[in-house]
C-alpha cells in the first residue's frame, strides 16, 4: 500500500497509467496483441515489437526535445531536419540501381548526422547567442529545412538500392531486434549517462527555472542553451537516417513530417512542462511509446488513417487534462474532503 | 510578562471590520496556521509580527483568497466570507500590495493602475486619454508624484514601482489595505511619504494591515500589533503598552536584551595582506573612478542611499558588469574579467541583492541550490557524486542552521531567511576568499538577521575571508564592518574606519558634512 502510494505520487505515475490503460484496452479488444513470434530469419515479430520499432525515431527526437523544453525553449525544426539528414545521406549514397554506393556508407551516415548537428548549431546560435525566441528561431528551419533537402536532392526522390542502407530502418542480418530499436536504446543510454554522470542536467534545469539566477551562480547560460540545441539537432539527424532508411529513399516533402509535434507531445505527456525546469527522461520515453501505441491500436481496431488524427486528439486531450495541475488539485481536494468526512463519521460513531 | 492583553477584545463585534477566528491552514505535511485569531478595526494600522515562517504571509493569503483555509471563520463587514480567489477578495474591498512588486514592467504606469478596470468609451473601447489623465491625477493627489504615466513601469526604479502599486491598491474602493513589507525597498524619505499616505488613509476609515521587519517603523506608525509564532497566535497588543524588548522576546519565544541586538559585534581585525585592489575602475554611468582595497580578514561596508551605486560596485567586482577602464588586482595580480566565472576562479563569491530573481532556483531542491555554484565552477563533466552532494548540503544546512524538512525540499517552499542562508551556503561551498553580501538581510526576521551579521564577522575572523557587506540598514554595517566606504552618485566619497564608524557619521558623510580620512 505504501509502495502504491509512493508510486502514485511519482511523476511517472500518470504517463504509465495512461499507457497501461491503452495496453489493457488492446489486451481485451485486439486478439493476440501481446504475441511475439520468431520469424524464419530469426527476427522477432509481433505488435509490441512493432510499436517499439515504430516509436524509435520518435523516442530519439523526443529525447533531444526534452532537454530543449527543459531550458524553457522548443525546437520545432526537428521534423524538417530529419528530411535534411535523410537527403544528405541518400545523396552521398546515390540512387544507382546496381546497388553500388557512390561514397562509403559510414561517410554517408556521418553526413546525415552531421547535417543534423549543423542545423543544431544554427538553431543554437540564433537562440543562445542572438537571444531570439526559440519558437521563432526554429521556425526558420521548419520552413526552410525541406527546401534545403529539396536542393540537396535536386528536387528528386532519390531511392537508394544499396542494401546496407535498409538495415538501419530494418534488421541487420542475424540480429533479431530491429536496428532502429537498438539505436533508440543506445540513445536512451547516452542520455541517461549524461543525466547521471555529468552535471549538464542540473545546469539545464537551473537555466530553465531561472536564467538570471543561473548566471549569477556562474553558469554559462549561453553555452548550456547552445549545447541543448546541438544535441536536439544530433537527435534529429539520427532519427532522419532511420526515417530515410524505412522507405529507402530521401523524400524531402514527407520525411519526418509533423514529427516535431509528436515529439513535443511525447515530452509533455511525460510530465515535463513547456515553461521549462524539471525534466523526466523516463516520462518522455513512455510518452513516445504511448503515442505510437495509440496509433497502432487505432489501426488494429479498424480506424481508418484519415480518421486517426481525430481519435488520437480525443485520447490525448483526456491524458493531458488528467495530468493538468488544476485537475490534480481538484482530485486532491476531493480525496481530502472524503477522508475528512470519513474521519468525522468515525468520530461520531 | 506583565503586558496587558488588549481589553478591546470584549467590545461588541460591530466595532470590527474583520474578525478571523481559529484559522487553520494545513498543507500536506505542514500545519502553517493553528487556530490563529486576528481582529481589525476600521481606521487602524495593525501590524502583523512574527519571525520568518511564523505564518504572517499565510494568514494574509488566507484572507486574500490565495489559499483556502482548512478551518475557522472569517467575518468581514458582519458577513462570514470565504474568498476563493484574490479577485474575489479584492472586489469585496480587500487590497494587497506585496513585498515584490507584481505589476507588469512592460506596460505603462497608467495601464498598470487601471488594468482590468480600464475606463471605457462609447463603443466600450478603452478610453486611453481619460485613463492617463486619471492615473496622473491619482498619483499627484494621493502620493504627490508627478510622473509621466505613459512611460513603461520598468522605466522607474523599484521604489517608484512600489508607490505605483500602492496607488493602484488605494484606488480600488478598498476597506482593508494589506501592505506586505512595503518599505523594504524604499529609502527613508520615500518611507516617510508612504507613512503620511497611510495616515491619511487611516483618517478615511481604511483599516491597514502592515507587515514590516523594521521595528522603528512599527512603533512610528502602528496602533496595534498581533504576534504570531510558528503558526500559532501569541497575542494582540496595543503598541503603546508593548515595549520593544517584549515584542521581540514574544516573537522569538525567548528572552533577549535590547542592547544585545544593538551592541557592536566583536569585529574582525584585518590582516596586513591586501586581497583585492581596484585602480580607477569605471563602468560608464554605473561606477566612477573607483579606488578601493580590501585586506584579508576584513569586513568592509558600502554605505549610500538607494541607487547610489552600491550594487553596481559589487556587480563590477563579480564580473556581472564589465568595467571599461581601470584595473582590478587580486593578490597583486592584474586580472582580466569577462564573466562571473572569471571572478569565481579568483575565489570571489557574490550573494546578489534580489534573492528571488537573482538568487534562488525555485524549483530545485535545497541540495541542488547549494551545490550549484561549486558545480558550475568545477564544470559539467566533473560531476559531484550524489553522496558528496548530500554530505556538502547537510554540512551547510547544519552549519548555517537552515530550517528544512530535508535537503530535497524545494527552496521555493522555504521562508525568506532560510532561502538566503541557502544562497550563502551555495557560495561558501566554493570556498571563496572574498564574499560579497548584497543586502543579505532584506526582508528577513530579526533572529536570522543577527545570525547573518555574526556569520560575516566570524568568517573574516576565523577563516581570514574578506567580506563586503552591503546593507540599506546603516546600523547593520556599523555593527559588522571594520571599515565603511561611503558611496554617493556612483562615486566613493570617503571612508570611515574604526572609531569613526557610526550611523551619524555615515549620514553626515552622505550629506557631505563629514570627511573622514579619505
Amino acid at each position: 500500500m505504501d509502495m502504491l502510494k509512493k508510486f502514485s505520487h511519482s511523476s511517472l505515475a500518470l504517463p504509465l497509467a495512461a499507457l497501461a490503460l491503452l495496453l489493457l484496452f488492446n489486451a481485451v479488444f485486439v486478439t493476440d496483441f501481446f504475441k511475439i513470434e520468431v520469424m524464419e530469419n530469426g527476427n522477432l515479430y509481433g505488435r509490441p515489437i512493432d510499436i517499439l520499432y515504430r516509436a524509435s525515431s520518435l523516442i530519439i527526437l523526443a529525447l533531444g526535445m526534452t532537454f530543449v523544453i527543459a531550458t524553457g525553449g522548443v525546437d520545432i525544426s526537428v521534423g524538417a531536419v530529419c528530411a535534411i539528414s535523410a537527403a544528405s545521406c541518400c545523396v552521398l549514397l546515390g540512387g544507382d540501381i546496381s546497388g553500388v554506393p557512390q561514397h562509403p556508407f559510414f561517410i554517408a551516415i556521418l553526413a546525415g548526422i552531421g547535417a543534423g548537428v549543423l542545423a543544431g548549431i544554427w538553431n543554437g546560435t540564433l537562440v543562445a547567442k542572438l537571444k531570439i525566441q526559440a519558437m521563432v528561431a526554429t521556425l526558420i528551419l521548419l520552413t526552410a529545412g525541406r527546401g534545403i533537402a529539396q536542393l540537396l536532392t535536386d528536387g528528386q526522390i532519390i531511392t537508394v538500392y544499396y542494401k546496407p542502407f535498409s538495415y538501419i530502418g530494418g534488421n541487420i542480418p542475424g540480429v533479431s531486434l530491429p536496428t532502429a530499436l537498438i539505436i533508440a536504446f543506445l540513445m536512451v543510454l547516452l542520455v541517461i549517462l549524461l543525466d547521471r554522470k555529468t552535471s549538464i542536467g542540473l545546469m539545464i534545469q537551473s537555466v530553465g527555472i531561472n536564467q538570471t539566477a543561473s548566471r549569477y551562480a556562474g553558469i554559462n547560460v549561453t553555452l548550456v542553451l547552445f549545447c541543448v540545441y546541438i544535441f536536439s539537432g544530433f537527435c534529429a539527424g539520427t532519427a532522419g537516417l532511420i526515417e530515410g532508411s524505412l522507405i529507402r529513399a530521401a523524400d524531402a516533402n514527407n520525411c519526418g513530417l509533423n514529427m516535431e509535434m509528436d515529439a513535443i507531445l511525447a515530452v509533455t505527456l511525460g510530465g515535463t512542462l513547456m515553461v521549462g525546469g524539471r525534466y523526466y527522461i523516463g516520462g518522455t520515453i513512455i510518452g513516445a511509446i504511448t503515442i505510437q501505441t495509440l496509433t497502432t491500436t487505432m489501426y488494429a481496431v479498424g480506424v481508418s488513417s484519415d480518421r486517426l488524427p481525430a481519435v488520437k486528439a480525443v485520447v490525448i486531450l483526456l491524458i493531458i487534462v488528467f495530468q493538468s495541475q488544476k485537475f490534480k488539485q481538484m482530485y486532491r481536494d476531493y480525496m481530502l474532503k472524503r477522508s475528512a468526512s470519513g474521519q468525522l463519521e468515525a468520530s461520531h460513531a | 510578562m506583565t503586558v496587558p492583553q488588549d481589553s478591546s477584545a470584549q467590545n461588541s463585534p460591530q466595532d470590527y471590520i474583520l474578525r478571523m477566528r481559529d484559522i487553520d491552514m494545513f498543507f500536506p505535511g505542514v500545519k502553517a496556521l493553528k487556530g490563529v485569531s486576528f481582529n481589525l478595526k476600521p481606521g487602524e494600522i495593525h501590524s502583523l509580527m512574527g519571525e520568518n515562517g511564523a505564518g504572517k504571509s499565510t494568514l494574509v493569503k488566507v484572507l486574500t483568497g490565495v489559499y483556502q483555509k482548512t478551518g475557522g471563520h472569517i467575518v468581514y463587514d458582519d458577513h462570514e466570507i470565504a474568498p476563493r480567489t484574490p479577485l474575489e477578495s479584492q472586489q469585496m474591498g480587500i487590497s494587497t500590495v506585496y513585498q515584490e512588486v507584481n505589476l507588469c514592467a512592460n506596460l505603462s504606469v497608467a495601464e498598470n493602475i487601471y488594468i482590468g478596470r480600464e475606463p471605457r468609451g462609447a463603443l466600450h473601447n478603452i478610453d486611453w486619454k481619460t485613463m492617463s489623465h486619471h492615473a496622473h491625477a491619482l498619483l499627484l493627489e494621493q502620493l504627490g508624484l508627478d510622473l509621466d504615466v505613459n512611460q513603461t513601469l520598468g522605466f522607474y526604479p523599484v521604489a517608484m514601482q512600489q508607490m505605483i502599486a500602492i496607488a493602484r491598491a488605494i484606488d480600488t474602493q478598498c476597506k482593508i489595505l494589506i501592505l506586505d513589507e512595503p518599505t523594504s525597498s524604499l529609502s527613508d524619505k520615500e518611507t516617510e511619504k508612504l507613512f503620511s499616505i497611510m495616515r491619511s488613509l487611516k483618517q478615511r476609515g481604511i483599516a491597514i494591515i502592515f507587515i514590516s521587519h523594521f521595528l522603528e517603523q512599527i512603533y512610528t506608525i502602528c496602533d496595534r500589533i498581533t504576534i504570531l509564532r510558528d503558526g500559532e497566535y501569541v497575542g494582540e497588543y496595543e503598541v503603546k503598552s508593548l515595549p520593544r524588548i517584549e515584542l521581540i522576546s514574544r516573537m522569538m519565544g525567548k528572552e533577549i536584551k535590547e542592547d544585545q541586538i544593538e551592541s557592536n559585534l566583536d569585529k574582525s581585525k584585518p590582516q596586513e595582506q591586501v586581497f583585492l585592489k581596484t585602480t580607477d575602475v569605471t563602468v560608464p554611468g554605473k561606477v566612477k573612478d573607483l579606488n578601493m582595497e580590501i585586506k584579508k580578514g576584513e569586513v568592509i561596508g558600502l554605505a549610500g542611499l538607494l541607487g547610489s551605486g552600491r550594487t553596481e560596485i559589487a556587480e563590477t567586482l563579480f564580473g556581472v558588469m564589465l568595467k571599461s577602464e581601470g584595473e582590478i588586482n587580486i593578490d597583486g595580480v592584474n586580472v582580466k574579467i569577462k564573466s562571473p566565472m572569471d571572478m569565481m576562479m579568483n575565489r570571489i563569491a557574490f550573494c546578489p541583492e534580489d534573492r528571488k530573481v537573482q538568487g534562488i532556483i525555485g524549483d530545485l531542491s535545497v541540495r541542488e541550490n547549494i551545490i550549484l555554484a561549486l558545480q558550475a565552477k568545477d564544470g559539467m563533466f566533473r560531476h559531484m557524486p550524489r553522496s558528496k552532494q548530500n554530505e556538502l548540503a547537510d554540512y551547510y544546512i547544519d552549519l548555517l542552521r537552515i530550517k528544512v524538512s530535508d535537503r530535497e525540499q524545494l527552496i521555493s517552499n522555504l521562508s525568506g531567511g532560510n532561502q538566503q542562508k541557502v544562497i550563502i551556503a551555495r557560495w561558501l561551498a566554493t570556498q571563496p576568499a572574498l564574499l560579497i553580501l548584497d543586502e543579505p538581510t532584506r526582508g528577513i526576521d530579526v533572529g536570522t538577521k543577527s545570525e547573518i551579521e555574526q556569520l560575516a564577522v566570524r568568517l573574516a575572523k576565523e577563516q581570514g575571508m574578506s567580506v563586503i557587506f552591503i546593507s540599506g540598514e546603516l546600523g547593520e554595517e556599523v555593527r559588522t564592518c571594520s571599515r565603511i566606504l561611503v558611496i554617493r552618485d556612483h562615486e566613493k566619497i570617503t571612508e570611515l574606519a574604526e572609531d569613526e564608524i557610526s550611523t551619524a557619521h555615515i549620514m553626515q558623510a552622505i550629506a557631505g558634512d563629514y570627511h573622514g580620512h579619505a
